[in-house]
């Protein structure tokens, strides 16, 4: 290396990069004029990659409420818009986007994410800026322990783990089970601790545990499958999401493994029966709500949403995302109108966020939304079956019948 | 039935699970090794092509499935188509990426092969090529537990056939590098590309001939891969089965053939043992990675030039 030739390249490419800095930091100026006739509402989720079907049903159900508040008069009179970026299912791309959303376009507040590894990623960026967040299906618990800007409008972990413990033992009569999670998220390692907790408590036994990483990618689950075999449960625990559950259940069959699996709504996509490929029949998950439903307000939904979108049955993150919606919606009406006009100011995030903590008997598509004092709402969850390609509803579990 | 020979019957289908992942890891690895042993190149993007046959398996096999063809004529489709197509890829990457710095410094054509592996990856990405979602393609064989009966001993029938489709394609590789003339030109290309040119052989055609070989490998296990076992496909599924492949082959000796056979079979049961056992002595599953690894790094203490590897300074 020559350091002559070095220092004569330094001096043009010094001043290439500070033409280019300044021109950044203009463009960056030019977008932080606030504008005072629309309300932006942010949201961020997986449009790509292995959990895109959560991305693009919460974005669905979302843009269904704006739309509908709009054709409303929008908020006393001033339009919403709704701005969603794609964070590929990465924390790291969750924890930017949403800084973006903040810095860039001035939301009021955040929906978002559907898993809880990445609204944990990016939930202290709302935190710290107070930006109200609010996750349709986030459920690890310690989610909205992040910040009193951090909302959910979905139950969490402990109850969903109970609801498939009570419904193993009491429906299924089952008294082994064995357990398969994802040792890479949140959301799978902490509902596995809760199943287990809950089905011990009631008798039942946890014959075997074994883990999965997805990041190593290679979606061989074969060796441990066989492991779980051997000690022959009644049921497989498996909270994982969609994407790895039909690639699990596949391979279980193939060696021979023939006892229903149970999970959680990570499940929960229009995906998961082309992975299983049939292998999930009779296996049964817990959700937030089920389409076939006959109350009102879910047919309401369905009937609007397969007018809206030609991407058939709403899936429980759409119904999720639109409620979640519904709700930010409602917070920043009632909020009023902001005395500078800036629907993003650190004064209106925080009227909006207090609005959001006094949601009460909110009529949601997914059952009625309370925000209690942990920023969680209390809600009662169904099982549904895999059938052929499509869930069929079993039953509802509410907190009361599992003592939570 | 007896616990022990519930033991014995878990262990052998532990066994099962290594041999037939370790195969995968074989088939890629021997890409690598036959590459390396002409070219004395590592071409990184050979994982990518794994990849790619897994999707053309994938698609060829869906759109025979749409037409209600047979499985066994579905799957000799989307085998062939894997295997042609890919063994085509590689003499295309070939002949546009590597040949033309065929005789620049070494650290050239080292880094062209990683913009190669990065333009296919982020080309399969794409929406309207193979998109970034996950596939899922349908197997070929019903997957309801088909499984076999020896002694006592049940296997699945997926893992077994996949076990001995990929003799029968060692034995055939065998054959060729060992029994023919374009096998003999290969060995002699390896040896000295100078002294095998001055004999008359045509070293762009056997660089290419080799490059058509080891993607035609890396395609068939990119079939193998979609349509039996693993059925989950995604653009970037080359990046981790690439990376176990090319451990596989320095493990058996870079540039020896059946060091790459048997370092990707001892990959794929170190990896099954772990997940399988490794519980017992407090080891994770999500520790199979680094175990393989200390294996390769125990196995390069010991043995430099991997397994098979001849031994003997090399000028780099």
């Amino acid at each position: 290396m020559r350091p002559s030739q070095n220092r004569r390249l330094s001096a043009p490419v010094f001043c290439c990069l500070l033409v280019f800095l300044s021109a950044l930091s203009l463009v960056g100026c030019a977008h932080h004029s606030s504008s005072t006739n629309e309300v932006v509402i942010g949201a961020y989720g997986a449009e790509t990659g292995s959990e895109s079907t959560f991305g693009t049903s919460m974005q669905s159900g979302m843009n269904m409420a704006i739309d509908e508040a709009n054709a409303a008069g929008g908020i006393n009179g001033v339009k919403i818009v709704g701005k969603m970026y794609d964070d590929q299912g990465q924390p790291d791309q969750a924890k930017s986007v949403v800084s973006k959303l903040i810095d860039e376009d001035n939301v009021t507040a955040i929906i978002g994410e559907i898993t809880s590894s990445n609204s944990s990623a990016a939930a202290p960026v709302c935190q710290l800026k107070h930006v109200p967040m609010v996750s349709p299906a986030a459920t690890n618990p310690r989610v909205t322990k992040i910040g009193d800007y951090i909302f959910r409008t979905c139950f969490i972990d402990p109850f969903q783990g109970a609801v498939m413990a009570t419904f193993a033992i009491n429906n299924l009569h089952a008294k082994t089970a064995a357990v398969f999670y994802d040792s890479t998220q949140d959301y799978s390692v902490g509902l596995k601790t809760y199943f287990e907790q809950y089905f011990t408590k009631k008798g039942g036994k946890i014959v075997i545990e074994q883990s999965y990483t997805t990041a190593s990618g290679t979606g061989d689950y074969r060796a441990q499958l066989t492991s779980i075999k051997q000690e022959n449960p009644d049921i497989i625990y498996v909270p994982g999401y969609y994407t790895e559950v039909g690639t699990i259940a596949q391979q279980a069959r193939q060696l021979g493994i023939k006892v229903p699996f149970l999970g959680g709504d990570g499940w929960d996509s229009a995906k998961l029966f082309e992975g299983a490929n049939g292998a999930l029949e009779g296996s049964y998950y817990s959700n937030h709500y089920s389409p076939d439903s006959t109350e009102p307000a879910v047919v309401n939904f369905t009937k609007a949403y397969e007018a809206k979108y030609d991407h058939g049955v709403p899936d429980a993150m759409a119904a999720l995302g639109y409620d979640a919606t519904n709700v930010v919606i409602a917070a920043i009406k009632a909020a009023g109108k902001p005395a500078d006009g800036n629907y993003a100011s650190d004064s209106f995030h925080a009227l909006v966020r207090d609005q959001i903590a006094q949601t009460k008997d909110f009529p949601g598509v997914a059952g009625k939304i309370t925000i209690g004092p942990d920023r969680n709402a209390v809600k009662p969850a169904v099982i549904l079956e895999v059938h052929g390609n499509k869930t069929v509803y079993v039953t509802t579990i509410k907190p009361s019948d599992v003592g939570i | 039935m007896g616990d022990s020979h519930q033991a014995l019957s878990t262990f052998l289908q532990q066994v099962v699970n290594g041999l037939s992942l370790g195969s995968i890891y074989a088939l890629i690895a021997l890409g690598y090794t036959m590459v390396y042993g002409v070219l004395r190149l590592i071409n990184f993007a050979h994982g990518d092509v794994f990849m790619v046959g897994s999707y053309i398996a994938f698609y060829v096999a869906g759109a025979m499935f749409q037409g209600h063809v047979d499985n066994w004529y579905a799957g000799a489709a989307a085998f062939m188509a894997a295997t042609i197509g890919c063994g085509l890829l590689g003499v295309i990457i070939e002949r546009l990426a590597y040949k033309p710095v065929r005789n620049a410094p070494k650290l050239t054509p080292l880094i062209t092969a990683i913009g190669v592996s990065l333009l296919i990856e982020n080309v399969a990405v794409l929406k309207g090529v193979f998109g970034p979602d996950p596939q899922f393609c349908k197997p070929v064989l019903p997957s309801d537990g088909h499984l076999l009966h020896f002694y006592g001993v049940s296997e699945p029938v997926d893992s077994v056939l996949l076990i001995a489709f990929t003799l029968v394609l060692l034995i055939l590789l065998w054959f060729i590098v060992t029994k023919t003339k374009i096998g003999k030109a290969m060995r002699a290309v390896s040896q000295d590309k100078d002294a095998a040119s001055l004999m008359g052989i045509n070293i762009n055609n056997v660089i290419s001939f080799t490059f058509f070989l080891g993607s035609a490998l890396a395609g068939s296990a990119g079939f193998l891969f979609a349509a039996l076992t693993h059925v989950q496909i995604n653009a970037y599924l080359g990046i981790p089965l690439g990376l176990k492949a090319f451990t596989a082959a320095v493990l058996g000796g870079i540039g020896n053939i059946p060091g790459a056979a048997l370092g990707g079979i001892i990959m794929g049961l170190a990896e099954a043992m772990v997940e399988g056992y490794g519980s017992l002595v407090h080891i994770p599953p999500s520790y199979s990675d680094a175990v393989s690894f200390v294996v390769l790094i125990v196995i390069l203490l010991v043995r430099p030039s991997g397994l098979l590897g001849k031994s003997g300074v090399e000028k780099v």
